[in-house]
């Protein structure tokens, strides 16, 4: 890998949200997986959403993990973003859940209201 | 444009223009966003509406309180906010957005920023979030002296609980001449109940990186250590891989970013003891030698690790480091109170409904994050206490429960912020019990050192014991008193200078409880089993049968309409009984 100057800092941060905006990516998966997720079950939520994907054979839909989000109560946790829309936030998930919100949120384009906890981005300044 | 006609002024759509130019100001977009006032839209009763363009979107039922949070949504991050469109009456069940869930709603996140948002194994993502443009500022565009007064002005005070003043800590530092100086990472967390540190070194292991480097530039050291506890082998490994993929950028090591600046770091894990969260038992562990604490003077600043000069931070401490670079001093210290600045990640844990880890600005009242950020207490029970700082801090009772909290008010009541640790205790919590619980840590911890701390804490935890038996005797509470502030004032480091600090609280606050356990021989709150007979008070026995049902030995008979009773030969003073009593009828 080469070595970075400043500038290619900015142009990574350029074509990465570049690359969100037309890279394609409909929807944007991200399993929580801090201790806290882990600890409650991260490991077959994710499964289970590399299985469907791979089962709806979709090329548009992106996943990713991310550390603890927060309320390490209420994990497993995971939350869907789709172009254009605010992220949701699930939580207290389970297998069940999670083939049921892919299904009717990432195919059908529509939340999931009673597994849903929040909607929008936390305040980070 | 905002609806300035009269229907919509009534409703207050110039408070909404007002605090909408505020948050433009805050934000830094007043030059990129104009308001405009208009006259009446026509569609007075959703006021006051307003109408973003170029994209024409229509807000309707806009108040002043949501301003911040569409600015945040639709203005930065350019998702229009769904709740204040139009939606024709048929569609009314909506999620709620951040601001309606009061665990997010009071939450300002500068350390914990990149939460929930980046994949920690991809150094693009936190560049992307912009990551390494503050240690890019400081190598390129600041000279040690900036950064130590940048720091200074913000008033970053050190999260891993002693408080001291960051900039100034740099400052004593840079001024000792050197051209060997260490930069150590403190990620040791050994407060029961605290998981702040973790969280950031699992998720965001850069934002530790990056705040080393621009520490080390400001104090002029080009190695630095990340002591990281190895029971956090999650924490260990991402940083681990943080490192080599910086490294793999020419964002560590030699060079950064050709900016003629090296850092070398390097992770040391920890071997299990507490009180190598200590500083300089800290150093002494890395140094390969037993952990413990040594006098101070001299300070870490001039003779730290292998006598040279060096310069120890929290994690949470590095985490703050690139947004003050980025955003300014100023910028900084516009959250917090007079003497403590910023904002603090606490971790909540104990008998609350939401448990989890939370940022607010200094100055929160605890009763905000109790109640309103932790839900209140689980299953309808009443709060009792709070322990702030692990085991080094102190209980903190109902009474006291408007509290802000920051490292001054705190300290007040005979606790300590600490590093953040909240443990929530309800009525079921026996406080004396709850002492004793904590000594036996730190007792346990002691590295053996110093005689107030190696015989004092076994002493307290002894009388502690007897206590919590039965076996409390008439001026055990002086006793306790006059040790834990021997032990406090003697105590060669920090674990002993804190350690009686469960004991001094809650012998404060709840004296009563320690008195019934010594002249009445009861515990009141039913935790201490030598203490309880496992007999039903008759006169508060409410009939409900809950212990009956619930007895996994069938000692209690119980009929409907019959007060119960426990047979004391079939009893295994489980306290199961004691559980499902909501009635506090069994003494």
């Amino acid at each position: 890998m080469a070595k970075l100057t400043i500038a290619d800092l900015k142009r990574i941060k350029e074509e990465y949200h570049q690359g969100l905006r037309e890279g394609g990516f409909r929807v944007k998966i991200t399993v929580h997986m801090g201790t806290c997720g882990i600890a409650a079950g991260a490991r077959p939520i994710m499964n289970a959403v590399m299985e469907e994907l791979a089962k709806a054979n979709l090329k548009d839909v992106a996943v990713t993990t991310s550390g603890c989000a927060g309320l390490c109560s209420k994990e497993p946790m995971a939350t869907i973003e789709l172009t254009g829309e605010p992220p949701v936030k699930y939580i207290s998930l389970t297998d069940e859940k999670m083939r049921k919100i892919f299904a009717e949120h990432v195919l059908g384009g529509k939340p999931v209201k009673e597994y849903a906890l929040v909607v929008g981005h936390e305040t980070t300044y | 444009m905002i609806c300035a006609g009269t229907g919509c002024v009534a409703n207050g759509s110039l408070k909404v223009k007002d605090a909408l130019e505020a948050e433009l100001i805050k934000r830094n977009l007043q030059n990129e966003i104009k308001i405009v006032l208009t006259g009446c839209n026509g569609f007075c009763a959703k006021g006051p509406v307003m109408v973003v363009y170029p994209e024409d979107i229509f807000y309707q039922l806009v108040k002043p309180a949501d301003v911040p949070h569409l600015v945040e949504e639709h203005f930065i991050k350019g998702r229009p906010v769904q709740k204040f469109l139009y939606t024709p009456p048929a569609q009314k069940d909506a999620i709620p957005v951040m601001n309606e869930i009061p665990f997010f709603k009071h939450q300002v996140l500068r350390a914990l920023r990149n939460r929930s948002l980046i994949d920690a194994e991809k150094i693009e993502e936190y560049i992307a979030r912009d990551g390494y443009m503050a240690a890019a500022k400081a190598l390129t565009e600041m000279t040690p002296e900036q950064i130590v007064s940048e720091m200074k002005r913000s008033g970053l005070r050190g999260r891993g609980g002693a408080g001291f003043l960051t900039g100034l800590k740099w400052e004593l530092c840079a001024r000792v001449q050197g051209d060997i100086k260490y930069i150590l990472c403190n990620g040791d967390e050994g407060d029961p109940g605290a998981f702040m540190d973790r969280s950031v070194m699992e998720a965001d292991p850069h934002s530790v990186l990056e705040g080393m480097i621009i520490a080390a530039k400001a104090i002029n050291a080009h190695y630095g250590y990340i002591y990281v506890r190895a029971e956090y082998p999650l924490a260990v490994q991402r940083l681990q891989l943080a490192i080599e993929q910086a490294k793999d950028h020419g964002l560590l090591g030699k060079d950064i970013l050709g900016t003629g600046f090296d850092l070398d770091l390097e992770i040391y894990q920890g071997a299990g003891a507490f009180v190598c969260g200590e500083e300089t038992a800290l150093m002494a562990s890395i140094e390969g030698k037993r952990g413990m604490p040594r006098a101070k003077p001299p300070f870490p600043a001039v003779k730290g690790l292998w006598q040279r000069p060096s310069v120890l931070n929290n994690v949470e401490t590095f985490a703050n480091i690139p947004p003050i670079i980025l955003h300014g001093a100023d910028w900084y210290a516009s959250l917090g109170t007079e003497k403590s600045k910023g904002t603090k990640v606490f971790a909540l844990s104990g008998a609350l409904n939401n448990i989890g880890l939370v940022e607010v600005p200094m100055g929160t009242p605890l009763k905000t994050i109790i109640y309103d950020i932790g839900g209140g207490i689980k299953g309808n029970r009443k709060f009792k206490a709070v322990q702030m700082g692990g085991p080094s801090g102190g209980c903190i009772p109902h009474s006291l429960i408007d509290t802000p909290v920051d490292f001054e008010n705190i300290n007040k009541t005979g606790a300590i912020m600490g590093s953040g640790g909240m443990v929530v205790m309800d009525e079921t919590t026996c406080m004396p019990a709850m002492a004793k619980f904590f000594l036996e840590f730190t007792e346990d911890e002691s590295c053996g050192k110093c005689v107030p701390c190696r015989i004092g804490n076994k002493t307290l935890l002894t009388i502690l014991q007897r206590i919590t038996n039965g076996e409390g005797r008439e001026g055990d509470i002086e006793l306790l008193l006059a040790l834990s502030q021997q032990i406090k004032d003697t105590s060669l480091c920090g674990l002993g200078q804190t350690s009686p600090n469960p004991v001094l609280t809650t012998i404060k606050y709840f004296r009563d409880e320690y008195e019934a356990h010594i002249k009445d021989h009861k515990c009141p709150a039913r935790v201490c089993t030598p203490l309880i007979e496992f007999k039903v008070n008759e006169e508060k026995c409410k009939k409900c049968g809950l212990c009956f049902k619930n007895c996994p030995v069938n000692a209690i008979t119980w009929e409907k309409g019959k007060v119960a009773y426990i047979d004391q030969e079939k009893c295994t003073k489980c306290k199961t009984c004691i559980k499902n009593c909501r009635f506090w009828a069994i003494d």
